[in-house]
């Protein structure tokens, strides 16, 4: 199997999975996930220097989900990963579980960072790429962010920052899915923010700037390789994606950013992924 | 000795010396300035020891959440701000990144309190014990002098988890000797007596002494418990103290809402219930003026403290 199938195997995995459990748990985010599903399985299973045996590796890349509200999508592509076992996932939300409703540190190995409060997971990637240069450490750390997150003001605080220390060692992933929980006046299903202007901010703030299809695995892994040769100033990645991707009456509709579906939604949604393949 | 005799000596200046120390001794140890380290004095460990000062520009947000993936790695980040944007301006980061995660970040709260050096209540810090002791786990210190700062400095750089040290801008009567050692938790009975006990932090400890000076030349006999450890916070010392003198005053520059005094009601509304008067900042905001101005008029002098002893002894039991 070509990686690139491979890739896309993985990643319908997960998106079964992670509606699933949604429907399991009665809540969960679904729409945020969906969009981020395959850069995160790019980042698991091809980019990132990770074992799932050796969590707490010291030399391990890190990855931080600063949109910490799509962690079913980071769960998904963990036990895929083999971090926990498939089961586990079905714990999500629940009293006692290590799966907290938003990414817990304590609770879950392989999670870098508690996020949840949007804007912050960004300036502790920017800390954990700044403790890899101050200590000549050669892991690298990985970040992903949303556009509706890009409205809070730290993220600008660190893009400020991060450049001023040159790290080279840290990719910033924009999942740009253009939808966010309820969002500014437009149609009846899409009501995205206006003027955001994201690849120009970035690039005034001194970022290396790279902008790509979030669904095209080629583009993933060349964007990828762009950032691991981009020295002296950090990267951010544009990831133009579609919120809800791969189901298609989930697709570019704000109202799926939380909703749960009922059986005959999910199964539809099961039937339209098993024609793509998978598990 | 009387208080008012003893020399004084700048806690800023104090602290900035021990975190040198720290700095240069201690590998993982690393220090983040939100660009006031002219005031909060960590100026020192850039003009010194540049390459472990860390400028992370006017944006504590980034900062504190900074100083959560540096603490991953393996480091201890050292973050110095004023107390009024640590508590408050990045309480969520703080909140998420470092109390839930009991990550190793040491939180310097400069210039805590009321005097802050003529900037008014924008830069005033009244409420960063309520809003620090109210984090699970979180570990809240206020030295009383520059001996007891440079204890704590040594003693944080040593233990493994978050701690919010609460500083203050001026200078302050040396009341320890030293020999003095912190240890968390634990209260130092600074001065015995058998009418009432002043219980007391930080900056308020010196005036708390010289309270119970004032009270003695009215042959009304004082304890001065001072506590430097907010949380954990030594409840059997509290507690002891009130089986001792039956009558309780706290003093803390800091809102009389959910600081020392709240913290100590707690204990013995639970334990033993006594009657308590309560010196502090009361439900108003301040200004900026001078700071014997503005401990008159927000009565914190001592002899506030003095009045609400006998307060306390007319309703003793």
């Amino acid at each position: 199997m070509s990686l690139i199938n491979s890739l896309q195997e993985k990643a319908t995995n997960a998106r079964k999975d992670l509606l699933k459990v949604v429907h399991h748990a009665g809540a969960g985010h679904i729409g945020g996930p969906l969009s981020a599903i395959d850069l995160l399985t790019v980042l698991y299973f091809k980019e990132m220097n990770i074992d799932p045996n050796k969590p707490n590796d010291p030399e391990r890349d890190r990855f931080v989900l600063s949109k910490g509200h799509s962690a079913i999508g980071l769960y998904a592509v963990l036990a895929e990963r083999g971090y926990f076992p498939n089961e586990e996932l079905f714990t999500f939300d629940s009293l006692d579980s290590r799966l907290q409703g938003h990414p817990d540190m304590k609770a879950l190995p392989g999670i870098e960072m508690s996020t949840g409060s949007l804007g912050q997971g960004i300036s502790a990637a920017v800390g954990m790429a700044l403790g890899a240069k101050l200590q000549n450490q050669n892991f690298r750390t990985y970040c992903m962010i949303g556009d509706g997150e890009s409205q809070e003001g730290q993220v600008w605080e660190a893009a400020f920052i991060a450049p001023k220390y040159q790290l080279d060692n840290l990719v910033i992933i924009l999942d740009y899915n253009k939808l966010q929980q309820y969002g500014w006046a437009g149609t009846e299903t899409e009501r995205s923010a206006p003027n955001n202007l994201l690849e120009e901010k970035w690039l005034a703030f001194g970022w290396h700037v790279i902008r790509i299809d979030g669904h095209s695995y080629t583009d993933i892994l060349q964007a990828f390789e762009e950032a691991k040769s981009t020295k002296q100033k950090p990267t951010v990645i544009i990831a133009d994606t579609v919120k809800g991707k791969g189901i298609s009456f989930m697709e570019g509709n704000y109202l799926w950013h939380s909703k749960v579906p009922s059986d005959e939604e999910l199964a539809k949604a099961l039937n339209e992924l098993n024609a793509v393949g998978g598990l | 000795m009387k208080i008012s005799e003893l020399k004084k000596v700048s806690m800023r200046d104090t602290f900035s010396t021990a975190l040198l120390e720290i700095s240069q001794a201690d590998a993982k140890v690393y220090v983040l300035d939100g660009d006031l380290a002219t005031s909060t004095k960590i100026d020192t460990i850039a003009t010194q020891l540049p390459e472990k000062f860390l400028q992370m520009g006017i944006a504590e947000q980034n900062m504190l959440s900074v100083a959560a993936g540096l603490a991953t790695t393996g480091l201890q980040p050292w973050v110095a701000t004023f107390a009024a944007f640590m508590s408050k301006r990045a309480l969520d980061q703080i909140q998420v990144q470092i109390a839930q995660t009991n990550l190793d970040v040491k939180m310097i709260g400069a210039y805590s309190g009321l005097l802050t050096g003529l900037t008014g209540k924008s830069h005033q810090a009244l409420e960063d014990i309520a809003i620090f002791r109210t984090l699970a786990h979180m570990t809240v210190l206020a030295p009383a002098d520059s001996v007891e700062t440079a204890a704590m400095i040594k003693w944080a750089n040593q233990y493994n988890g978050p701690v919010y040290i609460r500083l203050a801008r001026d200078n302050y009567p040396v009341i320890f000797d030293d020999q003095y050692q912190f240890e968390l938790g634990k209260g130092v009975l600074l001065r015995e007596g058998t009418d009432l006990t002043i219980i007391s932090t930080g900056t308020q400890t010196s005036r708390a002494l010289e309270a119970a000076e004032i009270l003695a030349e009215q042959n009304i006999s004082a304890s001065v418990l001072h506590l430097p450890s907010i949380k954990p916070i030594d409840e059997k010392a509290i507690i002891h103290a009130a089986a001792h003198t039956r009558a309780i005053v706290t003093a803390e520059e800091h809102s009389i809402y959910g600081g020392l005094g709240s913290a100590v009601a707690e204990i013995l509304a639970a334990n033993k219930p006594t009657a308590i008067e309560f010196v502090g900042v009361k439900d108003r905001n301040s200004e900026s003026a001078d700071n014997d101005d503005l401990l008159n008029k927000y009565e914190l002098l001592p002899t506030n403290i003095a009045e609400a002893a006998k307060r306390v002894l007319a309703r003793k039991c």
